[in-house]
């Protein structure tokens, strides 16, 4: 299920939307984009893949299917999730297919390094609640999957309707995500002669001979 | 905060600017690039109208996809060949050099960059692939990285990083025969966690990192990542500068003492500050084997698969998923576990060390009846120094099918791969549900000597015991 909703772009001060509870630690990425979806020049058809392998494996579950499969979670655009969500691989193709399935946002007790800087990138901002807090988040969200949630970037806040629950966010990703400054390759080249003088004092880059 | 130690000192060197979201700009020493995650950058630039910044500084080869029996062109999966494809499209129009089949130096990106020498000490190493921790085994830093950040190393030759804490793995005494850095690295993530090492880069020292080769260092560095860690290294030191000397992309002439005079002057100092130091002792650490759906889910080969007493309550959850997904009874012991596939290769075991190990074992044995047994070397380079060497004799006389190089059933993403529920002896470094291209597909990471040791009784086995005979 691909949603209507246009990708992040700009500023991004809160992301509002029904939720969808992923269960578990250690989610790695690998299982929310199997290896053999990879295999494409564009990341334009990922989104129906995410978590493809989990949702096949619970397709007949007796206890229901993959959260990413129940009709009242499409649509969903903020993902609850546990510990180490997204560990292992690399591969960007992991928060492009959640973002193409519809989050907007993550909310989580902890995140792997490289998919919170990937997801980061696309301006879907990782947030971060304790172990008791994620707890009582996923709860209330499964006690009502129609509710609207709203998560306040620039507060690091989720509320939904009379709750409200304190998260984290640090000051620099929250800043970035603010100013619509989380796309970095502006930044990055607006720094030419930094770039210049940074690589001029690199011995490997000068054949050793200012070392 | 630490101080003094290599990371500090190779962060400060490739500081470019402070960016305004309170990151640093690092500058990128070494931009390695494959066929999977590099398309979508390459776009992105052509809609953003940029060009790439130091397109001498950004190495490619061709890894994920390639097939392992026939490489002949065109591939006969068309998807396949449409990656290597648009990644030859892209090198050529940018001018980048790509080691491509057939050149001599292709291979697995973690594996080609060291023996050409492109990998030093005190770069910045990065790649779109997660196992770019490798290349820390230099005293580089090295990690790895998303697309759109390969479109910003493409642009900028630099990204947006915070920095890292640091914490010291200290590591005394002498690892026992037919115990390998694999073992090292995974008894060091069963004790620490998958989640221990995030937020920080792990320095490896002590008596027994010094006592490892460089093949050695680069298997431990590799699999950094699977601890959390986005970056491993060793310090350079004699070892290191052996390793590098004489090859291709390495400095000569006076370039390379001086080289050696700045790459010694790197290392932690007596006096660096760690924000943390864990200590282990080399001597204690048997085979080492994984028994469960994360590299933190390991065992000695001598234990049992642990009993939900024995694991800690939160890890519990995942334990119980873990059982049911592996078919293993809590309490049983892990040796004698019955293998379907057994596969030596991979960025963290495909190495000509690795395959020496292997052969040593395989040699004048046979691989059990049943058994499919495959070795894809690192590397064309490794390849053809193990055939000078005649080990792709002993694994085929053996039983083994000897392969072209590539990443083969490490991910699966070429015709390798587990079917159905099949399990497999790997020395790769994943064994998440479904990693090795099968939704139902189970591995069990160890040593490429265990596996070969597993190849030759069709069950988990202690190659010490084949060792020893």
């Amino acid at each position: 299920m691909t949603t209507a909703t246009p990708f992040p772009s700009g500023s991004i001060r809160s992301v509002s939307g029904t939720t969808v509870v992923v269960r578990g630690d250690d989610i790695d990425t690998d299982r929310i984009i199997p290896a053999r979806f990879l295999k494409c020049v564009t990341f334009e058809a990922l989104g129906p893949a995410a978590f493809a392998d989990d949702r096949a494996e619970l397709a007949n579950n007796p206890a229901g299917p993959h959260p990413f499969d129940r009709p009242e979670h499409q649509g969903a655009s903020i993902l609850l999730v546990n510990r180490n969500f997204g560990c292992g691989s690399s591969r960007e193709h992991a928060p492009q297919a959640l973002m193409r399935w519809g989050i907007r946002a993550v909310v989580g007790e902890s995140f792997a390094e490289i998919f919170y800087g990937n997801c980061l990138a696309l301006g879907i901002p990782c947030l971060v609640a304790d172990h008791d807090t994620m707890l009582a988040i996923q709860a209330a969200a499964e006690a009502d999957s129609a509710a609207s949630f709203e998560v306040d970037v620039a507060e690091a806040r989720l509320s939904c309707g009379a709750q409200s629950w304190q998260l984290d966010l640090a000051a620099g990703p929250r800043q970035m995500l603010a100013t619509g400054q989380w796309d970095a390759t502006g930044q990055l080249l607006a720094h030419g002669d930094a770039l210049q003088a940074t690589a001029a004092r690199l011995p490997y880059l000068n054949g050793f001979s200012a070392a | 905060m630490s101080s003094g130690t290599l990371y500090d000192k190779v962060w400060d060197l490739h500081q470019v600017a402070q960016l305004p979201g309170g990151s640093t700009q690092l500058f990128i020493g070494l931009h390695l690039i494959h066929e999977v995650t590099s398309p979508q950058a390459f776009a992105a630039l052509r809609d953003l109208g940029l060009s790439v910044r130091h397109p001498e500084r950004t190495v490619a080869t061709v890894d994920h996809i390639v097939p392992t029996t026939s490489q002949a062109r065109p591939f006969a999966d068309p998807l396949a060949e449409e990656m290597l494809a648009t990644l030859e499209a892209n090198c050529a129009e940018h001018g980048i050099t790509l080691h491509g089949i057939g050149s001599g130096r292709q291979g697995i990106v973690h594996v080609i960059a060291p023996e050409l020498g492109l990998t030093q000490p005190g770069m910045t190493v990065a790649c779109g692939d997660s196992h770019t921790s490798t290349h820390g085994a230099f005293g580089a830093i090295a990690f790895g990285i998303g697309t759109s950040q390969v479109r910003d190393v493409l642009a900028s030759q630099s990204l947006a990083m915070g920095k890292l804490k640091v914490r010291r793995i200290w590591v005394d005494g002498q690892l026992q025969s037919g115990v390998y850095a694999k073992d090292l690295v995974l008894h060091v993530i069963r004790t620490l966690g998958v989640k221990g090492g995030v937020g920080y880069a792990y320095e490896f020292a002590g008596p027994a990192i010094a006592a490892l080769s460089m093949e050695e260092r680069m298997t431990l560095c590799n699999m950094a990542i699977e601890g959390g860690a986005r970056c491993g290294y060793v310090n350079p030191d004699q070892v290191t500068f052996d390793y590098l000397k004489g090859r291709p992309f390495a400095p000569s002439g006076d370039a390379w003492d001086q080289a050696v005079a700045w790459w010694s002057s790197l290392a932690s100092g007596a006096d660096a500050v760690f924000d943390d130091e864990v200590r282990f002792d080399a001597a204690s650490i048997a085979p080492t084997i994984t028994w469960g759906i994360t590299p933190g889910q390991g065992i000695g080969v001598d234990e049992t698969v642990p009993t939900l007493e024995q694991t800690e309550p939160d890890e519990r959850p995942l334990a119980e998923e873990a059982y049911r997904y592996m078919d293993l009874q809590p309490g049983t012991p892990i040796a004698g576990t019955p293998v379907d596939v057994c596969f030596i290769g991979s960025c963290t075991n495909g190495r000509l060390s690795d395959l020496q190990a292997a052969a040593a074992v395989a040699k004048g044995r046979k691989v059990a009846p049943g058994i499919k047994a495959f070795v894809v070397p690192g590397s064309e380079q490794v390849a053809a120094a193990a055939e000078a060497e005649g080990l792709d004799k002993v694994f085929v006389e053996a039983g083994f099918e000897w392969r072209e190089p590539g990443c083969s059933m490490c991910l699966a993403m070429n015709p390798d791969r587990l079917e159905g529920r099949q399990i497999s002896a790997s020395s790769s470094n994943r064994n998440f549900k479904g990693r090795q291209g099968s939704a139902s597909g189970r591995t069990l990471l160890m040593s490429p000597a265990m596996v070969a040791a597993a190849a030759i009784a069709g069950r988990v086995s202690d190659v010490r015991e084949l060792l020893n005979a």
